[in-house]
C-alpha cells in the first residue's frame, strides 16, 4: 500500500512518486494500490450477552461484505445490535461465534501486538467524541502517533495535516471543553485519521449534533472518503444520514439483518417492515385532508388517486404520464430525489382518464390506486 | 509564653509537617498504584484479575477499619523492622503512611472510576496499549479528583499525627496534650489549635487552587 499523505487529493500528489518508488507510478495505479484494502467481511457473527435477566442476543448470524472505499451504513432502532456489530471490526467487542475478516484476514486470533497494529489501521469516531479533557486538541490528535513511537517531527507534521484536513488549524492549543460539538467531532475525526487508516468506524457520529452541524460533519466524511479512498462504516438511527452519504446500507432488527443493499434500492423499494418504519419520517404519505375526502369507489366526475413509486434508474417522465393517461393529470404531492443517480421517491397524482392505472402500468410505471377524489378537489 | 515554649512550638510544628509530609509522599507513591490496581483488575477492567482484586480490596478495608491509635501500637514490630526504632518521628511515619495509603487509595479509586469508559474505549481504538491507557487516559483524566482526594488525605493525616506523641514523635498534638491539657496551659492549647487551623487551611487552599487550575482547562 502506498503511503498516502492526508492532503493528497485523489492521489494527485506531487510527492507520490517518491513514496511509491523510484519510477513514477501513474495516478490510477496508486488508486488501484489503495483499492482492495479496507474491506470487511462478517461471517455468521453472533454475540450473546449474559446478564442477570438471562441471555441477551445482541447479534444473530450476521453475514455481510463491506467493499473497499464504500460508505457503508448500518441502521436500526436502539438495541438492534448496530453498535455491537461495529465494534467487532476493531475488536472492542468479541463475537460469541462467527468471525470478522479485515482485508481478508481473520482478526479473532490476533494477540496484543497484532491487535494494536490492526487498530492503527482502523480509525473510530464516537457519538460523544471521547476526547481527552486533560489534553489539548494537538495532544489528542497526536496521541495515536505518540503511542506508536512515531518521531516528534513526523508527529507534528501529520497532526498539522490532519487538523488542516478537518478545518481546525487555529485550535491546536485549545482544550476540548472550549470547543463546540461540531468542532469536537472534527477533532475526533482528525485523531482517527492521523495514523492514515484504511477504515473509519463511525459510532453514531452525528447523533449528538444539531442538523446543520450534522450536515457539515457528513460533508467532511464524504470528502475524506473521496480524497483518501478509505472505507467508512457508520451506524446511525437516522435514515437521513444514510441518504446523505452512504453507498450501501444494512438494516438491523433485533440483531438480525432485515434488509441490505445499495441505498437507492433500499430507499426506493423497502421490503422489510423495520425499514419502512425507519423510513417513515422521510416518507410523505397521503396528506390527512386528502385522506379524509378520499372515496373508495369511483363516482361521477371523480378522478383516480394514484401513487407512482420510483426506485430505478430513470427520472420520472411527466409528459409520458400525461400521454399515457389521456386526460388531465394533477400532481397532488411529490417527493422524488436522486440517490446515487437513481430517481427514488413517489408521486401522488389525480388522473382523469378511464383506466389510468392500467395504462400507466402498461408503460412500466409502478402504480398503486389509493382511491378516488372529486375532480374539483 | 516562655522562649522555651516558643521553641518547643516551632519544633512541634516542624515535626508535624515533617511527619505528615513524608508519610503523604509515601501514601501517594504507594496509593496511586494501589488505586490503579483496584480499578483496573476488577471484572471487565483492562488488567482483569478478580480474585487478586478481591483480596487486595479486603486488605485495604482491613487497614481502614483499624483506628490509627491501635494501628500505631499493632505495627510496632513492623516499624522496628523498617526504621530500626519504635520511638521518634520516623517511628510515627511508618504507621502514618500505612494508615494513609489505603485511605488515599480508596479516594483516588473513586476518581479513577469516574473516568468515562468511552475514553478508555477511544484509547483502545487508536492503538493504545494498557500502559498507555494508565498514563494518558486514567491518570490525567482523574487528576483533579486525585489532587482533591490527596488534600483530604493530608488534612486527615494532620489530625492523625497528633496521636504520634504516643510513640514520642512529638508534633503539635503531643505539645497540646502534654502542656495544654495535662498542665492546664490554656495559652499553649490555643496557640496549637491556631497553628493547626492555619496548617489545615493552607493545605486545603493549596489543594483547592490546584484542582481549580486543573479543571479550568
Amino acid at each position: 500500500m502506498a503511503s498516502l499523505a492526508l492532503d493528497s487529493l485523489g492521489s494527485i500528489d506531487p510527492a507520490a512518486p517518491k513514496a511509491t518508488g523510484a519510477n513514477a507510478v501513474p495516478v490510477a495505479r496508486e488508486d488501484a494500490a489503495r483499492r482492495g484494502v479496507g474491506t470487511v467481511r462478517f461471517e455468521n457473527v453472533a454475540k450473546t450477552y449474559r446478564s442477570a435477566g438471562g441471555e441477551v442476543r445482541a447479534l444473530d448470524d450476521v453475514s455481510l461484505d463491506v467493499s473497499s472505499g464504500a460508505i457503508f451504513g448500518i441502521i436500526g432502532r436502539s438495541g438492534a445490535g448496530k453498535s455491537t456489530l461495529l465494534r467487532t471490526v476493531n475488536r472492542l467487542e468479541e463475537p460469541t461465534s462467527g468471525r470478522v475478516l479485515v482485508d481478508g484476514e481473520p482478526i479473532e486470533a490476533l494477540r496484543t501486538d497484532g491487535l494494536v497494529a490492526l487498530r492503527r489501521r482502523i480509525g473510530m469516531i464516537f457519538q460523544h467524541f471521547n476526547l481527552l479533557s486533560a489534553k489539548t486538541v494537538r495532544q489528542n490528535v497526536a496521541l495515536p502517533l505518540k503511542v506508536a513511537g512515531v518521531v516528534r517531527a513526523e508527529v507534528d507534521r501529520r497532526v498539522a495535516e490532519a487538523l488542516r484536513l478537518v478545518g481546525l488549524e487555529g485550535k491546536a492549543e485549545t482544550y476540548p471543553s472550549r470547543l463546540s460539538g461540531g468542532q469536537k467531532q472534527r477533532v475526533g475525526i482528525a485523531r482517527a485519521l492521523v495514523s492514515d487508516p484504511e477504515i473509519l468506524l463511525c459510532d453514531e457520529a452525528t447523533s449528538a449534533l444539531d442538523p446543520e452541524t450534522t450536515l457539515s460533519i457528513l460533508g467532511l466524511l464524504r470528502h475524506i472518503n473521496r480524497r483518501l479512498g478509505l472505507t467508512i462504516i457508520l451506524i446511525t438511527h437516522e435514515m437521513s444520514v444514510i441518504r446523505e452519504i452512504c453507498t450501501d446500507v444494512v438494516v438491523l432488527e433485533a440483531g438480525r439483518i432485515a434488509e441490505s443493499g445499495p441505498v437507492w434500492r433500499v430507499f426506493g423499494a423497502p421490503e422489510h417492515p423495520a425499514t419502512r418504519a425507519l423510513l417513515a419520517p422521510l416518507t410523505r404519505d397521503v396528506p390527512d385532508d386528502l385522506a379524509q375526502r378520499l372515496l373508495s369507489h369511483p363516482a361521477p366526475g371523480a378522478q383516480a388517486v394514484l401513487r407512482i413509486t420510483y426506485a430505478g434508474r430513470s427520472a420520472p417522465d411527466l409528459s409520458a404520464l400525461v400521454a399515457a393517461t389521456g386526460g388531465s393529470v394533477r400532481l397532488l404531492q411529490a417527493g422524488v430525489e436522486r440517490i446515487q443517480g437513481h430517481a427514488v421517491g413517489r408521486l401522488l397524482i389525480a388522473a382523469e382518464g378511464m383506466q389510468a392505472e392500467a395504462r400507466l402500468r402498461a408503460i412500466g410505471e409502478t402504480v398503486e390506486g389509493i382511491g378516488y377524489v372529486a375532480a374539483d378537489d | 509564653m516562655s522562649p522555651q515554649m516558643i521553641d518547643r512550638l516551632w519544633q512541634a510544628a516542624f515535626d508535624t509537617m515533617f511527619m505528615v509530609g513524608v508519610s503523604a509522599g509515601i501514601a501517594v507513591v504507594a496509593g496511586i498504584p494501589l488505586a490503579l490496581f483496584l480499578v483496573t483488575s476488577g471484572p471487565g477492567g483492562i488488567f482483569p484479575a478478580p480474585p487478586a482484586n478481591h483480596l487486595v480490596g479486603l486488605v485495604v478495608n482491613g487497614f481502614r477499619a483499624v483506628p490509627f491509635i491501635v494501628l500505631l501500637v499493632a505495627l510496632i514490630p513492623f516499624t522496628r523492622l523498617v526504621v530500626g526504632t519504635t520511638i521518634g518521628v520516623w517511628a510515627a511515619i511508618v504507621p502514618l503512611a500505612v494508615s494513609a495509603t489505603p485511605f488515599f487509595a480508596r479516594i483516588a479509586e473513586v476518581s479513577l472510576r469516574e473516568v468515562d469508559p468511552g475514553l478508555v474505549e477511544a484509547a483502545q481504538s487508536i492503538g493504545c496499549r494498557r500502559r498507555h491507557i494508565l498514563l494518558h487516559v486514567l491518570l490525567p483524566e482523574a487528576l483533579p479528583g486525585i489532587v482533591g482526594g490527596f488534600t483530604i488525605t493530608v488534612v486527615s493525616m494532620i489530625g492523625a499525627s497528633a496521636v504520634a506523641g504516643a510513640v514520642g514523635a512529638g508534633g503539635l498534638g503531643d505539645v497540646a496534650i502534654r502542656y495544654g491539657y495535662q498542665r492546664f496551659d490554656t495559652t499553649v492549647m490555643s496557640v496549637v489549635i491556631a497553628i493547626l487551623i492555619v496548617l489545615v487551611c493552607l493545605v486545603q487552599f493549596t489543594g483547592d487552587s490546584v484542582v481549580r487550575r486543573l479543571r479550568a482547562r
